[in-house]
């Protein structure tokens, strides 16, 4: 379904890189080249230019705390963690895109193999998912209003409903415990028991619905275009932008930053925070409506696909194109694992590559036939290595050796995970809810100083300045101005006064005057 | 073809029988944390809010019959305070069971100082009534008991002229007073073993200093501070200010410091080697500084004002760590910190000693390690963000009382005149003419040799 296709002009810009010597020097320091480079923050301070004793010695302190912490958990990483990821691999001629899911089911372990099935559900389809952030639950809605809520490895109906109107997007808010519903007019929101806890009226005719979780934000875009952000923790409503740009069916988070992408009907991809009204960021991506969009776990490559049938790999950090694939139908679905395998898929066909995000690919890692058409939504299970496909026929699980994570952390998201846990993680991330205004681009930006530029600063001084001798000079003329009262009672200035008031020489010729024009007037 | 995929048992993930504890797996890979900072950071905020929230300082108050003028802690037992009364009783108090253990009668004035001698076996107070009397202390049991009665002086020093402070010598049973001039004594005698006088008709503190014993200084009523040696049995130097000073603190880890309250509302901390500039300048106080006591560590002093209030700072920090106040609490004659640290005691015109935290929102009792953790984890985090303005913005905060809040104001309004004044005189006047003196001088009249 997807090929290559021919290279944008813009070379691929591969940040990761360094100089051959650079690397050298930093591998000898456990750097980049070690294992402690995944671990590492940011850059390392440069502490010998700094002049002040006392700011060195701390940040020396401080530099020498992250190096030992990068290392240790370096090593946390190299000896402690319990499992290895997924892989498939094969032998001579055999290629991974040839194996069909009956195959890959027989080779894999009993438990594991257990993970693909076909669910089918002919009559109410097509499917949207979700599934929870521990991957444990998984929630399906059906077009003609039917949600499922299962428990999904276990093969345990948890809640059923028939909502008995359109149903367009399901999205699970921050735990099992709840989830959203975009139906035909309002959206809704359901407990775990399959019961309507809350109607919310402001998001008309949802199409889309996401949750950030760190931030309790649910979002929702429908057929005004108008990108609603509400609080879950209190019930606020947030924002609502306006995108003008019609009607709007493409929406996923950046998950490293939080930035709402959008993918538009003229072939932009807009991107939003709720701090600001207008997007952050407006990408022309394709030729034609896009279908769908994902994000990395790293937030740094964004894939999109549009009707023109191109899938295009984009550079978020630089914003720049970093590769494209073509595809002869246009692709409906898209979605990137945990550790950065893509999975598209249109139709009956869904499609996983490998490694096809930092670099250009030339066949899949994957390929598989689904039971039925109408392909709907695509969801990797987070830290299992399971892709799960919504379709017309219903819901299909397929294994995809590799795509999970497969070290959880307890505390982020446990699959085991007891009620009383669930509770009190649910304190402590309300605890740590982070406000909406904290979602920015670039969110290694919070607790930071901005140093303002140079020119910005002395721009502001000159301005500063001149409007102060403005201001002066205002001033100055104003009391120059002013209607001089003083002095105006002094003895010369009265005589002065008295002297210009005699009229005695004039008054005669003015009389004569007077009486040679106006004879009938009697002048005294 | 070799499948490898996830396939995690619940036995050996979680746990494999319902009485075992659950596992917990960490994985620190930086992208399954995402938004660090920003979590970082709210729970910065949050560590300041709770910190505030959980900012009670009060522990208890003792009360007494006349307003407490000085007090003194027992060097021996943590549990012991001695605090001298303006009726002439001095009560021994037994701080954790907040009990009075003994009332020490004799004074027929107030008393003005009193000083815990290095064994911890008795205490010297000296009053207004022109005696020093040396009292027993018993030895305060943890555990509840009898509460003995009143009991009157071992030993009697006369003197001509009414005392105003008295402090024990670190290792021999001599003790030094101040009056007329100033006196030392020895445990034996009667009179006094040497005195010294410096041109002042009064002194009003006097201390040890706590590394060379045989140094001494104090401070009097011409303005100046001074410094005797024993063994010479003459003034060493002199140190003459613009106001009064009313109480001395050697830092007992920097044994070369000493701090000064002053009558002008700031305290000075002094290199005895080198008086003629002030190391630090401690302002924060609206009214006279009354006493001030340091902490055993030296890092931090406690210092009761004149204006009701009483303040903590840090060593070398010119404005105060914290401040204490409550509506009843009236003009702070005598401030002590506790043996350990880890509480400060304030003694004042209404009639109670009053027990503080050093730490406002610090957890009383024993801490499990978890919530060592935790709140050392709060501390870095508040630490780390602590330039950011609404983190800073909380942790600054401290409510005034309204009369001490606008007396703040108003003095504020006149330090800034006074310097604006000066600098217009100076741009006004020839070069040179007009100097300005660095603030840590400025106080300084004269230094005698």
């Amino acid at each position: 379904m997807v090929e290559e296709a021919e290279r944008p002009a813009e070379p691929p810009h591969d940040a990761g890189q360094a100089g051959p010597s650079g690397r050298k020097r930093e591998r000898e320091k456990g750097g980049p080249g070690g294992r402690a480079a995944k671990f590492r923050r940011g850059q390392a301070v440069a502490t010998h230019a700094i002049p002040d004793k006392k700011l060195k010695a701390k940040m020396r302190y401080s530099e020498r705390l992250a190096s030992e912490a990068a290392h240790m958990a370096a090593k946390t990483d190299e000896w402690l963690l319990p499992s290895e990821p997924g892989a498939l691999e094969v032998e001579g001629m055999e290629r991974t895109w040839q194996i069909q899911q009956a195959a890959l089911v027989r080779e894999a372990e009993e438990g594991a193999g257990r993970k693909a099935f076909d669910l089918a559900l002919p009559a109410l389809g097509p499917y949207a998912l979700d599934f929870t952030r521990n991957g444990r639950f998984l929630l399906l809605g059906g077009r003609r209003g039917h949600i499922a809520l299962l428990d999904w490895q276990r093969a345990k109906l948890l809640c059923e409903v028939q909502v008995r109107e359109t149903l367009r997007d399901v999205q699970f808010l921050h735990n099992d415990q709840f989830f959203a519903a975009a139906q035909k007019k309002y959206m809704y929101i359901y407990d775990k028991r399959g019961i309507e806890v809350h109607c919310l009226k402001e998001h008309i005719a949802a199409r889309r619905l996401d949750f950030l979780p760190y931030h309790f934000l649910l979002t929702s875009i429908g057929e005004a275009g108008v990108l609603w952000y509400q609080d879950t923790s209190t019930g606020r409503i947030v924002a609502q932008h306006r995108t003008r740009l019609g009607a709007c069916d493409v929406m996923r988070h950046n998950p490293w930053n939080a930035v709402q992408c959008l993918g538009h009907v003229n072939g932009t991809v807009t991107m939003w925070t709720p701090n600001i009204t207008t997007p952050v960021v407006k990408l022309l991506c394709h030729k034609g409506p896009v279908r769908a969009l994902a994000v990395d776990l790293s937030g740094r490559h964004l894939v999109t696909a549009g009707a023109d049938g191109q899938v295009r790999v984009w550079d978020v950090r630089m914003y720049k194109p970093r590769h494209a694939y073509f595809s002869h139908a246009p692709v409906e679905a898209l979605d990137i694992s945990q550790r950065g395998l893509l999975a598209l898929g249109h139709g009956h066909t869904v499609q996983v590559w490998q490694d096809a995000l930092a670099e250009k690919q030339q066949s899949p890692y994957m390929r598989q036939t689904l039971a039925s058409s109408g392909l709907r939504g695509l969801r990797f299970c987070p830290y299992e290595d399971v892709l799960g496909a919504g379709h017309a026929g219903g819901l299909s699980t397929l294994l995809v050796p590799g795509a999970g994570e497969p070290n959880y952390d307890s505390r982020v998201a446990d699959p085991f995970q007891t009620a009383k846990a669930r509770r009190e993680q649910e304190v402590h991330a309300l605890l740590d809810k982070l406000q909406p205004d904290m979602i920015v681009l670039d969110p290694d930006s919070i607790g930071q100083v901005r140093k303002e530029p140079a020119e910005a600063r002395a721009a502001a001084a000159a301005e500063a300045q001149a409007a102060n001798a403005a201001r002066r000079a205002a001033a100055a003329d104003k009391a120059d101005a002013k209607k001089r009262m003083k002095g105006k009672n002094k003895p010369s200035r009265r005589a002065a006064r008295k002297k210009a008031n005699i009229i005695e020489e004039t008054k005669g010729p003015m009389r004569a005057r007077v009486a040679r024009a106006l004879p009938h007037l009697q002048i005294t | 073809m070799r499948v490898i995929a996830i396939n995690r048992s619940e036995e050996k993930f979680a746990r494999e029988r319902r009485q075992d504890l659950q596992k917990v797996h960490k994985n620190l890979d930086p992208s399954l944390h995402p938004y660090e900072k920003a979590v970082e950071y709210t729970r910065a905020l949050n560590a300041a809010k709770l910190d505030r929230v959980f900012a009670k300082p009060f522990v208890a108050a003792f009360t007494h019959d006349d307003g407490i003028t000085c007090l003194a802690r027992n060097l021996h037992h943590l549990n012991g305070l001695v605090s001298g009364c303006a009726d002439g009783n001095i009560h021994l108090w037994d701080v954790p069971a907040r009990r009075c253990l003994r009332k020490l009668v004799g004074h027929t004035g107030p008393v003005k100082g009193l000083a815990v001698t290095p064994d911890g076996d008795a205490v010297v107070s000296c009053s207004t009534d022109c005696s020093v009397r040396l009292f027993r202390l018993p030895f305060a049991p943890f555990a509840p008991g009898p509460v003995q009665d009143a009991a009157g002086a071992v030993l009697e020093f006369q003197g001509r002229h009414a005392f105003r402070g008295v402090d024990h010598h670190w290792t021999a049973s001599k003790f030094a007073t101040a009056g007329a001039q100033v006196d030392v004594w020895d445990h034996e005698r009667s009179e006094p073993v040497s005195s010294f006088a410096w041109g002042a008709d009064t002194v009003t503190a006097v201390r040890f200093n706590p590394a060379d014993s045989e140094l001494l200084a104090s401070a009097a009523s011409d303005r100046a501070v001074a410094l005797y040696d024993l063994r010479n049995a003459a003034p060493v130097r002199k140190l003459v200010m613009q106001t009064r000073t009313n109480a001395i603190a050697w830092n007992p880890m920097e044994p070369m410091n000493l701090t000064l309250a002053s009558e002008d509302c700031n305290l000075y901390t002094y290199d005895m080697r080198r008086l003629q500039s002030a190391l630090c300048v401690h302002k924060d106080f609206t009214s006279a500084v009354m006493d001030v006591d340091y902490s055993p560590t030296g890092r931090e002093f406690v210092a009761g004002s004149y204006d009701r209030s009483l303040r903590i700072f840090g060593h070398t920090g010119g404005r105060s760590r914290e401040v204490y106040h409550t509506a009843r609490m009236q003009r702070v004659f005598a401030a002590r910190f506790s043996g350990d640290g880890a509480y400060v005691f304030s003694g004042s015109d209404d009639m109670n000693v009053r027990v503080w935290k050093a730490q406002a929102s610090a957890q009383q009792g024993t801490l499990l390690p978890r919530e060592k953790h935790k709140q050392a984890y709060q501390a870095a985090l508040v630490e780390r963000f602590r330039h950011l303005p609404e983190v800073r913005r909380i942790e600054r905060h401290r409510h005034l009382p309204a009369a001490l809040y606008k007396a703040t104001k108003v003095r504020r309004a006149a330090v800034d005149a006074d310097t604006r004044k000066l600098k217009r005189r100076k741009a006004h006047s020839a070069p040179g003419s007009v100097e300005i003196k660095p603030e840590r001088q400025k106080r300084i009249v004269a230094e005698l040799e």
